[in-house]
């Protein structure tokens, strides 16, 4: 299922400092709701447990009928990491890197196309705004798996599939973060600032990047997250558009080794099932990082598009 | 620029100019994006309609069929199947999906402690991780071969479900999407629960409610604009229902086919049987589909405070 980067609703912003400040006063059911909690959490977390557990093993580990949520007795980590960056000519890494490539070009260029096109809906009374922003408001809508076929019989036409640009350029549409920015834009910059800056002398463009564009770092961090795991994440895209399997993301190449090990079965395909376990493993580690670190920004996006 | 502004102005010239700025600068922000929303929405949605109104035949060569391919497809029990099987998955798993992350953002906007504020970022980690990745986790979990289910009935003298298998593939597929996305709903609503004035709780505390009166006469109804946002995009995600199935097909032999979901149904006729045209016209109604449904629904709720509206 891809969802296409969604975010926000809710209801008034919330701080993020102000998350704990309200501490009811003595809760009932304490406990029962803590044990409630605890086992959705463990519920929540025995998919990366497996996965921590099993990247360790050989594979006859894997496969001698061990417990599949223990260790077994000798941890492989290190001989897994070795097979699989040198599996295949270490193409691994290089899948790693694409991934990072289109995440960052698409989700930075997304991101910016949004800022700019949302500040523009929130801040101008242009000609055919009204028009414009209902397009927009449908193009939400409008399921992004949909377009994928479309735009590789199109891209094909003018022999661009199978290039990077194929995966990066369809990634700059995200009608839902132009919207995110246009509500984030109308509510948390005043008008009165611009005018200020405006009448001090400040060009249109000045006031954007000196004046708004400083406001809206909340906005932009959870646009630029939101866009960054979308494009990481995305498979049905990628798959479509690339052929060559030294252009692929990591979300592919795993696709394709699960294909491979599946069809050697689990005789044949032993060696490779410890490391696309592993290869799982590896590719969560970056989003997972950059969730926990960039949490206080993300957490205060999340308030946008509040209820009105 | 203006050119006017070193002229000596009118009130009226003014007025002119500052149209005539907002033109040009609401233009030139929105304009980066237009191109690229004309150039990779408005243009393959064109030519997916115009290449849907065509037919391939080995002999006959490309032929203009009108709407033949939507009729075809309308008929088609591959497709109106896969069509049928997602409107009924979302039936199950977006109400499942609501009410798992409801309650944990219920639970957590009352606990307020620091296991509290822990378990939210576990039970939210779901949502970085790749759904192939996730669908593939899972089905490592279901197989026999490194799953831990047998190993757990085993226990109890029981045989393992085989969430794989032709008949539980359904709740197989229910049980990683609900893992996935539950946790990202969870934050939304938790979110939204946050903003909620608490002073609305104190009076309400005052007048006598109790704990559940107030989760279901304060907290709920202030949380409809946030429930419906999430339904929708619930709903747009899981009708172009792909990539999951796509993944667990090689795990589960022989209980995906290839026309599982409208989506997969698309892939297959535009990829493997090289039928361009046909592909097209399914993913056009497919996304017809989709958007017509959302807006019906967005506009029948819209007095409900509607995220759109």
């Amino acid at each position: 299922m891809t969802i296409t980067p969604t975010e926000l609703t809710g209801a008034p912003a919330a701080e993020p400092g102000a998350v704990e400040r309200r501490k009811t006063p003595r809760t009932p059911g304490r406990i029962p709701l803590s044990i409630v909690l605890g086992v959705l959490m463990v519920y929540f977390l025995v998919p990366f447990w497996w996965l921590i557990v099993n990247s360790s093993k050989t594979a006859s580990g894997l496969f001698g009928g061990d417990s599949a949520l223990w260790f077994s007795d000798d941890i492989n980590y290190i001989g897994n990491i070795v097979d699989l960056f040198t599996y295949s000519g270490g193409i691994y890494a290089r899948w790693l890197g694409n991934s990072a490539l289109y995440a960052i070009v698409g989700g930075v260029g997304a991101t910016a196309l949004a800022v700019l096109a949302g500040y523009g809906f929130a801040k101008y009374r242009f000609f055919g705004r009204r028009a414009s922003f209902a397009i927009l408001l449908g193009a939400v809508m409008v399921p992004t798996t949909a377009l994928v076929i479309p735009t590789f019989v199109l891209f094909a036409q003018m022999g661009w599939t199978n290039t990077i640009w194929a995966v990066i350029f369809p990634t700059l549409l995200n009608p839902f973060g132009v919207y995110l920015m246009h509500v984030y834009a109308r509510d948390a910059v005043p008008d009165e600032l611009l005018d200020a800056a405006r009448v001090d002398g400040a060009g249109e463009f000045r006031t954007f990047f000196q004046v708004a564009l400083p406001m809206l770092r909340p906005a932009i961090v959870t646009v630029l997250l939101l866009s960054v795991v979308a494009s990481w994440n995305n498979y049905f895209l990628p798959l479509v558009m690339l052929s060559d399997n030294r252009l692929f993301p990591v979300t592919v190449g795993i696709g394709l080794w699960q294909s491979t090990a599946s069809t050697y079965g689990a005789a044949g395909g032993q060696t490779l099932w410890s490391i696309i376990i592993l290869g799982s493993l590896v590719s969560v580690i970056p989003l997972i990082i950059a969730f926990l670190t960039l949490q206080k920004y993300w957490r205060g996006g999340l308030s946008i598009g509040s209820l009105k | 620029m203006t050119a006017s502004t070193a002229s000596p102005m009118t009130k009226k010239g003014h007025r002119r100019s500052t149209t005539a700025r907002q033109n040009l600068f609401g233009w030139l922000f929105v304009g980066p994006f237009g191109i690229i929303f004309l150039a990779l929405l408005v243009l393959p949605i064109g030519f997916a309609l115009y290449l849907s109104l065509f037919q391939k035949s080995l002999i006959g060569g490309t032929r203009f069929v009108l709407f033949g391919n939507y009729a075809k497809a309308f008929t088609d029990p591959s497709f109106l199947d896969g069509v049928w099987f997602v409107i009924s998955f979302s039936l199950v798993l977006i109400p499942l999906q609501m009410a798992v992350s409801l309650a944990i953002a219920l639970i957590l906007d009352i606990l307020i402690t620091r296991f509290a504020r822990f378990s939210r970022l576990m039970i939210f980690m779901p949502y970085a991780i790749p759904t192939v990745i996730g669908a593939l986790m899972w089905g490592f979990l279901y197989s026999d071969n490194f799953g831990p289910l047998a190993e757990l009935f085993g226990i109890f003298g029981a045989q393992a479900p085989d969430f794989l298998s032709r008949s539980l593939i359904f709740w197989g597929l229910l049980n990683i999407v609900t893992w996935q996305w539950a946790g990202y709903y969870m934050i939304i609503l938790y979110a939204a629960l946050q903003g909620i004035d608490p002073t609305l709780y104190e009076a309400a505390r005052i007048d006598g409610a109790s704990q559940w009166q107030i989760v279901l006469r304060i907290k709920i109804p202030l949380l409809t604009p946030a429930l419906l946002l999430i339904l929708v995009f619930a709903l747009i995600g899981t009708l172009q229902f792909f990539n999951e199935p796509k993944i667990l097909q090689q795990l589960a032999a022989g209980a995906i086919p290839d026309d599982f979901t409208p989506n997969m149904y698309a892939y297959q006729q535009a990829f493997s049987l090289a039928n361009q045209n046909y592909g097209a016209a399914i993913s056009f109604a497919l996304g017809a589909v989709v958007f017509v449904c959302v807006y019906i629904f967005l506009f029948a709720t819209r007095k409900r405070g509607s995220f759109l509206s």
